[in-house]
């Protein structure tokens, strides 16, 4: 097994300054975070009142009928632990609206509905209260695309876009985020019983360590093989990861002109801050 | 002899060379309270570091008339020097420079010679390839200019020790990578490593200031050094946070480490350069075969 720990008081240190320096320059002094109740939006949220101070981060909740009562519940254990401001809004109007259009929708067109109804709501909460969207997708859930597009993925900084799901958890323990947070099974919580570790077919702590070595140690798939991971689990996880790179990109622009939109048009974001 | 010297681990605005300069003269003020000698910014000072299609745009040539380096050369008067800046020359070509001011006047620019184009790199794309590695004298001995990736080779450290450098002031925009359980970051190791290791091999002083704060996603980790002719740590600046970091050096001790460890004396620069030329002979040799 690799070890995948970190050092948490140095992990501390660059995110909250990451989130400082990256909102102020921005010209701005407050976040909004969506707060399901789950470990990730818990870990960016306290990174947030670290960095900014807990009265400048609004953390907002937004059930679904659907949604567990658990979520809500420790969603507001944070926020009593943090003192940051928060709101409850509920999707199940807006949502429900949409799919009455075709009540027999999949499953995944309505989760991709419920997470895209947070977007617009967490983006109206961002002009109200003047904030920037905080993102909450750890690395793993980003390398294998389990997550929506322009959904639960938006945001305007993510500070947590680099640690694995198991190092993500080791910070929030470090960070005191209530246990019941830390120690539930992941899950979506787009409908009753979800989990995420059930819907992707293999664990958290598996998969990080082979995302480690494919990703961070730049291992071949047949080195992993050798390294003692099923060939199947490989090749499910190589392909998931090819598969998804479309989230992880801003929409491709056709090239016609000679300078063009992120090809020989480069400029960071940071770009005269 | 005593140099006093300091080091200015500053964050910079990207692209905005007023600010930034605003900044240097900040640091130079409370490098004058506090009697340095010399003062080091780090790499691109003046700019910011992930400069893209933003670098034609703040490119300056130090000199007199130059709306940024009349006020520096001015302040060289104080205390000499050492910014970070593109230069453009007299063809258009754009470098990531240092360069030496002392006493209003330019002692010496440096071209960045390695330009890092690999990972999270991308330097050759938008830099001109510096092609020269020169010592050159200061008022407190001979001294060498190197620029991040310069010194992530052996052989730039190794020619200006050849040429005469006592010390060797090296300039980094660095960015951090590498958290895993160890209290520092795998980037800042490797660069403390070597600085070390180059203080010991040459017997020289190695001081490197790095910068610090952000740019999109990227942490620049500071932890700027001062490392002695024996390979000792004289201090180092935090990690993270912007410092200015100010130490005598013991210029006495170059000749009680060399008194005792002759390692410049016994340098036998005329193998090297057989076995160089050696080496560049057979690997043409090579090619050519290959090429038939």
């Amino acid at each position: 097994m690799t070890d995948l720990a970190i050092n948490t008081d140095l992990a501390r240190q660059i995110l909250t300054g990451f989130i400082k320096s990256e909102i102020t320059r921005a010209g701005f002094t407050r976040a909004v975070i969506a707060l399901s109740g789950g470990l990730d939006s818990a870990l960016s949220c306290a990174l947030a009142a670290q960095a900014l101070g807990a009265e400048n981060v609004l953390a907002v909740r937004m059930p679904y009928k659907a949604s567990s009562a658990d979520s809500l519940a420790h969603a507001q254990l944070l926020i009593d632990q943090l003192g940051v401001q928060s709101e409850t809004i509920e999707i199940t109007d807006m949502v429900d609206a949409l799919i009455a259009r075709d009540p027999d929708m999949s499953k995944t067109r309505k989760g991709n509905i419920m997470a895209r109804a947070r977007m617009i709501v967490l983006y109206d909460r961002s002009e109200d209260f003047k904030g920037l969207v905080v993102g909450t997708s750890n690395k793993t859930e980003i390398l294998l695309g389990y997550s929506t597009l322009w959904g639960d993925m938006a945001s305007a900084i993510n500070p947590i876009g680099d640690l694995y799901k198991t190092q993500a958890r080791q910070l929030a323990r470090d960070m005191n985020i209530p246990a019941p947070i830390i120690d539930k099974p992941p899950s979506a919580d787009l409908w009753a019983g979800q989990t995420d570790e059930n819907e992707l077919g293999f664990t958290y702590e598996q998969v990080d360590q082979l995302l480690y070595l494919l990703i961070d140690q730049r291992y071949l798939p047949e080195e992993c093989v050798e390294a003692g991971f099923e060939k199947t689990f490989v090749d499910k996880v190589v392909t998931r990861i090819r598969c998804n790179q479309f989230k992880r990109m801003m929409p491709i622009i056709a090239k016609v002109s000679n300078r063009t939109i992120g090809y020989d048009f480069l400029y960071l974001r940071d770009w005269g801050t | 002899m005593k140099l006093n010297l300091a080091l200015a681990q500053i964050a910079t605005h990207l692209g905005d060379v007023e600010s930034n300069l605003e900044k240097h003269f900040d640091f130079i003020k409370q490098a004058k309270a506090q009697n340095a000698d010399l003062l080091v910014f780090p790499e691109l000072s003046l700019t910011g570091y992930v400069l893209q299609d933003i670098v034609p745009t703040v490119a300056h040539h130090p000199h007199d008339d130059d709306p940024v380096f009349k006020h520096l050369l001015q302040a060289s008067q104080d205390l000499d020097l050492v910014v970070g800046f593109v230069d453009e020359d007299s063809r258009h070509r754009f470098y990531i420079a240092s360069a030496y001011l002392s006493g209003g006047r330019v002692l010496h620019i440096h071209h960045k010679v390695y330009l890092p184009t690999y990972g999270l790199f991308d330097e050759g794309r938008f830099f001109a390839w510096g092609d020269s590695i020169q010592a050159f004298d200061t008022k407190f001995g001979r001294v060498g200019l190197l620029i991040c990736e310069d010194f992530w080779h052996a052989s730039p450290p190794y020619l200006l020790w050849l040429d005469g450098a006592d010390i060797l002031l090296f300039s980094s925009a660095s960015p951090g990578r590498g958290l895993n359980d160890n209290e520092k970051l795998e980037s800042a190791r490797w660069v403390e490593r070597v600085n070390k290791s180059y203080a010991s091999l040459f017997t020289s002083f190695v001081a490197h200031s790095n910068r610090v704060g952000y740019e999109d996603g990227l942490n620049f980790w500071g932890g700027s050094t001062m490392f002695d002719p024996r390979g000792e740590l004289v201090t180092q600046a935090p990690y993270q946070t912007e410092h200015l970091l100010v130490s005598s050096l013991d210029l006495g001790l170059l000749r009680r480490t060399r008194a005792r460890l002759p390692l410049l004396r016994d340098e036998r620069t005329g193998l090297a350069q057989r076995e160089l030329s050696r080496i560049i002979a057979s690997r043409e040799e090579g090619w050519k075969g290959h090429n038939d």
